[in-house]
C-alpha cells in the first residue's frame, strides 16, 4: 500500500485546486503519463546506443566506451551534449523548411505509437485505443516521409539515392508487416494492444507459441522497416556515405537517430505484445491476488520492459553478424518470400481455427473453452494449433524453395565451389645465394 | 545521373575518385580519377643515392611495407651482382610473408566492411596487430618499416623472433577459421559476391592483372614459383587458383594464400641457418652501367622494379611495376552493368592502395 500513497496523495492535491474529476482522470493524469513515458522513452533509446556500442564491442574483443562515468555509463548523455552545442549546418540550395522539419516528423512518427503501447496493467496504459495496432501500423509509416523528404531536400545524390532506397524499401516490408500480424490478430479476436495481451493472458499463452512463422516474419519486416542492418540500405555507409542524413549535422542528425532507436523500440514492444504475452509472465499475478496492486504493475512493467530487450538484442546481434544485402536482394526477399510466407502464414492459421472449431463444434472434441477474450482453447485445441503452427514453417519452406527454386540467389549453396590447390612447377632462380 | 565517388568517400579506399554514370543505380560507364596521392617517387630516385632510395619504396605500398622495400633491394644486388648471405635470404622470406598475411587481413577487414560486416574488421585487425608487434620489434616501425639494406639486413632477428613468429604461426589458422564461419559459408556474403566482377582469365591477361586478382581467374601464374627470390626456391607451398574469376573466387583465393603464407613461414623458420645477415659491400654503391629489371610477389600482385643505371652512385631513371595501379585498370570492365553497391564490393576486391597508384 505504501507505493499506492503517493498517487493517492496527488490526486486528492489535483482535485482540490478546483479542477474536476473528469478534467483531472482525462486530461491532468494522461499528461502526466505522457511526460513520463516520452522522459523514459527517450532515456531508453539513449541507453539503447550505450547498449549497442557495449554489445557490438564485446563481439569484437573490444571494451566500447568506457571513459565517461564507470563504465562509460555517461556515454549517451556526453554524446547527447555534444550533439547539441554542434553546428547545424544547411547546405546551399537545400530546400531549406523541408530540410529543417523533415527530422521532426521522423521522431514524432516514432514517439507517437508509444501512446497505444500497454507497457503494463491498468495506469501504465496512456490510450487503450480499440484499433491501437491499426494506429501502430499507420503512424509508423509516416516515417518514411521524414526519410524522403530528407532525402529529397538535402540537394545531394547519395541523400537523394537513399531516400528513393528507404521509400522502397518501408513501403515493400510494410506490407509483409501487417500481413504478419493477422495470424495473430485470428486468435486475439481484437485490434486493441490490450486486448491482444488480456487474450493472451486469458488463455494463458504467448502467441510466439500458435504462431512461430507469424513471429519471425514480423522480426524480420520490422528490421527491414527500421533500416537495419542487414537491410540497412538507406544508409549504407560504404556506399552511399550515410544515405538520406548525409548532409545533417548536429542536433537534427541525432533526431534522426533517435527516431531510428526509437522505431526498433517500437517494432519491439509491438512484438513483445503480440507475440511474447505482453507484460504477462508466470505467477507475477499473484501479486495481484495478495493485493499489491502498484507492486504488480510495476512488475509487469519490468517484465515487459526485458522482453522488448531482448527483442532489441537481436537487433544489435544480427547487425554486428551480417553483411549487407544488394538492393535488388532485398527487394527479391520482400516480395518474393516475405509476402508469399506471410499469406501462408495467414491461410494456414485460419485452417488450424477451423480445424478446432469444427472439432468443437462437431462435438467430437472439446477444444474451445469461451470466446470471451480472445480465442480461449483447451489443452487439446492448443496441442492442435502448435501443430500446425509449426508443420506450417516446413510448409512454408517448401513453398517457398518452389517459388524461388530457380532464383540466383536461392541457389547460391550449389554454385558454390572451391578453389584448386596447383603446385606450379619452380623456375630458374633469380637470386643467387652465397653458398 | 553522374555520380562522384570520392576522392572523400568510405569506401573508395583512400583517395580514388569514380565518376560513375547511373540508370537508376545500374552503372553504364564509370571513369577512374586518379593522382591525388601523386609524389613523384620516380622523379625523387632521380637525384638519390641507390641507398636512400629504400626508404621511398617502402611508402608505396604502405601496407605492405616490407615487400616493397624487398624489390628495391634485391634489384640493386642484382645489378651488382652481389651475392647475399643465406640466413639473410631466409628472413627476408619469413617477414615478406607476414607482410602479405598482414596486407590480406587489412584487405579482408576492409572488403567485408565494405560489404557490411564489421565485425570482421575488428577481427582481422586484432591478428594484424600481433604481426605489427613483431615488425615494432625487428624493424622498429609498425607500418613503414625501413626494413632491408642493399645487401642484407640492418640487424640480425631480435632474441625472441622464432618464439614469437612460432606463436603467431600456431594460433593463426585458428582465427582463419573463424572469419571462414562468419562470411565463407554466409548467404548474404555468397549473393554479395558470387558472380559480382567476373573477369575471364584472357581478360585478366589482356590487362596485366597479377596476384589474387589474376589468380581467381585460374591463370597459374605466380613469381614466387616461375622466378623464385629470397629462399622461395627451398620452400614447398601450393599456389591456389580460382575458376570463375569472380569476387568470391578472389577472396577464397586470398584466404587460401594466407594459409599458404603461413606453411611457408613454418618451413623457414624451420630451415633457418645461422650465419652473417650482411654482405660485405663497397663503400658507395655504383652498379654497372645498364638496365635490369626485377619483381617479385608482392600482397597485390607482381611489384617490379626497372632501373637504368649510368654508372654513377645515383640511378639515372627508375620505374616501378605498381600492382595496383595495373589492377585498377579492371575496374571498369568488372563494373559495368552491376549496381552501385557492387562497385564498393569490386573496388575492395581489386585489394588497390593509392599510394602505389599515384606513386
Amino acid at each position: 500500500m505504501l507505493l499506492l500513497g503517493p498517487i493517492n496523495v496527488l490526486n486528492d492535491l489535483l482535485l482540490k485546486t478546483g479542477l474536476s474529476a473528469e478534467t483531472v482522470n482525462y486530461f491532468v493524469w494522461p499528461l502526466i503519463q505522457i511526460g513520463i513515458v516520452v522522459t523514459l522513452v527517450a532515456l531508453w533509446v539513449a541507453y539503447a546506443t550505450y547498449l549497442e556500442r557495449k554489445i557490438s564491442a564485446f563481439m569484437q574483443a573490444r571494451l566500447g566506451p568506457m571513459r565517461v562515468g564507470p563504465w562509460g555509463l555517461l556515454q549517451p548523455i556526453a554524446d547527447g551534449l555534444k550533439l547539441l552545442t554542434k553546428e547545424d549546418f544547411i547546405p546551399e540550395n537545400a530546400d531549406r523548411w523541408i530540410f529543417f522539419f523533415a527530422p521532426y516528423i521522423a521522431v514524432a512518427s516514432a514517439f507517437i505509437v508509444f501512446s497505444v503501447i500497454p507497457f503494463g496493467p491498468d495506469w501504465a496504459v496512456i490510450a487503450d485505443v480499440n484499433i491501437g495496432l491499426l494506429l501502430v501500423l499507420a503512424v509508423s509509416s509516416v516515417g518514411v516521409l521524414a526519410l524522403i523528404l530528407a532525402g529529397w531536400s538535402s540537394n545531394s545524390k547519395y541523400a537523394l539515392l537513399g531516400g528513393l532506397r528507404s521509400s522502397a524499401q518501408m513501403v515493400s516490408y510494410e506490407v509483409a508487416m501487417g500481413l504478419s500480424l493477422i495470424g495473430a490478430l485470428m486468435f486475439a479476436r481484437t485490434l486493441s494492444l490490450s486486448g491482444i495481451v488480456g487474450a493472451q493472458g486469458s488463455d494463458s499463452i504467448w502467441y510466439i507459441v500458435y504462431q512461430p512463422a507469424g513471429f519471425l516474419l514480423f522480426l524480420i519486416s520490422g528490421i527491414a522497416e527500421n533500416n537495419r542492418a542487414p537491410f540497412d540500405l538507406p544508409e549504407a555507409e560504404s556506399e552511399l556515405v550515410a544515405g538520406f542524413h548525409t548532409e545533417y549535422s548536429g542536433m537534427r542528425w541525432s533526431l534522426f537517430f533517435m527516431a531510428e532507436y526509437a522505431a526498433m523500440v517500437v517494432v519491439s514492444a509491438v512484438a513483445t505484445t503480440v507475440y511474447l504475452g505482453g507484460w504477462y509472465f508466470p505467477f507475477v499475478n499473484r501479486l495481484e491476488t495478495s493485493g499489491y496492486h502498484n507492486l504488480y504493475v510495476i512488475v509487469s512493467l519490468l517484465v515487459f520492459l526485458v522482453k522488448a530487450s531482448i527483442i532489441l538484442y537481436i537487433y544489435f546481434w544480427l547487425r554486428w553478424t551480417l553483411p549487407r544485402f544488394r538492393y535488388d536482394q532485398l527487394m527479391d526477399i520482400g516480395w518474393k518470400w516475405l509476402i508469399p510466407s506471410a499469406l501462408i502464414n495467414i491461410v494456414l492459421s485460419g485452417l488450424a481455427i477451423f480445424v478446432v472449431q469444427a472439432l468443437n463444434y462437431s462435438g467430437k472434441l472439446k477444444t474451445i473453452e469461451h470466446l470471451d477474450r480472445g480465442l480461449n482453447m483447451t489443452a487439446a485445441g492448443k496441442g492442435i494449433v502448435f501443430g500446425i503452427g509449426v508443420l506450417s514453417l516446413f510448409a512454408t519452406a517448401a513453398v517457398l524453395a518452389r517459388i524461388n527454386w530457380r532464383s540466383r540467389d536461392f541457389n547460391l549453396k550449389v554454385q558454390r565451389r572451391d578453389i584448386k590447390l596447383v603446385n606450379l612447377p619452380k623456375g630458374k632462380p633469380a637470386v643467387q645465394a652465397e653458398s | 545521373m553522374v555520380l562522384n565517388m570520392g576522392p572523400q568517400h568510405p569506401s573508395t579506399h583512400g583517395v580514388l575518385r569514380v565518376v560513375l554514370r547511373l540508370d537508376g543505380e545500374t552503372v553504364i560507364d564509370l571513369d577512374c580519377d586518379i593522382g591525388y596521392l601523386h609524389r613523384g617517387m620516380e622523379k625523387i630516385a632521380e637525384n638519390r643515392m641507390y641507398t636512400q632510395i629504400a626508404p621511398y619504396w617502402d611508402r608505396l605500398d604502405y601496407i605492405a611495407a616490407v615487400s616493397n622495400g624487398l624489390v628495391w633491394v634485391e634489384t640493386v644486388e642484382q645489378m651488382m651482382g652481389l651475392p647475399v648471405p643465406p640466413r639473410a635470404h631466409y628472413l627476408r622470406t619469413i617477414l615478406t610473408e607476414l607482410n602479405r598475411i598482414a596486407s590480406h587481413l587489412l584487405w579482408l577487414a576492409t572488403h567485408a566492411l565494405d560489404i557490411g560486416a564489421v565485425t570482421v574488421l575488428l577481427w582481422a585487425l586484432r591478428e594484424r596487430e600481433e604481426i605489427l608487434k613483431i615488425f615494432e620489434r625487428q624493424f622498429g616501425a609498425r607500418l613503414t618499416c625501413h626494413a632491408w639494406r642493399v645487401g642484407g639486413m640492418p640487424n640480425d632477428a631480435y632474441d625472441d623472433f622464432n618464439k614469437d613468429v612460432r606463436q603467431f604461426v600456431n594460433n593463426f589458422p585458428k582465427r582463419l577459421d573463424e572469419y571462414e564461419t562468419v562470411l565463407s559459408e554466409n548467404r548474404i556474403w555468397l549473393s554479395r559476391t558470387v558472380g559480382i566482377g567476373v573477369i575471364s582469365a584472357e581478360d585478366a591477361i589482356a590487362i596485366g592483372l597479377s596476384g589474387p586478382a589474376l589468380r581467381g581467374s585460374g591463370v597459374p601464374w605466380d613469381v614466387r614459383k616461375s622466378r623464385p627470390y629470397a629462399a622461395y626456391a627451398d620452400m614447398d607451398f601450393d599456389v591456389p587458383l580460382g575458376e570463375n574469376g569472380d569476387t568470391y573466387d578472389r577472396y577464397l583465393v586470398r584466404l587460401e594464400e594466407m594459409r599458404q603464407s603461413r606453411r611457408i613461414i613454418d618451413q623457414a623458420l624451420e630451415k633457418l641457418p645461422d650465419g652473417p645477415v650482411n654482405a660485405k659491400l663497397p663503400k658507395v654503391v655504383k652498379p654497372p652501367a645498364g638496365d635490369y629489371y626485377h619483381s617479385i610477389e608482392g600482397p597485390k600482385g607482381e611489384i617490379g622494379c626497372y632501373i637504368v643505371s649510368d654508372g654513377t652512385a645515383q640511378p639515372w631513371r627508375v620505374r616501378v611495376r605498381p600492382p595496383s595501379f595495373v589492377n585498377l585498370q579492371a575496374l571498369r570492365q568488372m563494373c559495368v552493368g552491376h549496381l552501385v553497391a557492387d562497385v564498393v564490393a569490386i573496388i575492395g576486391t581489386l585489394d588497390i592502395v593509392l599510394g602505389e597508384i599515384d606513386r
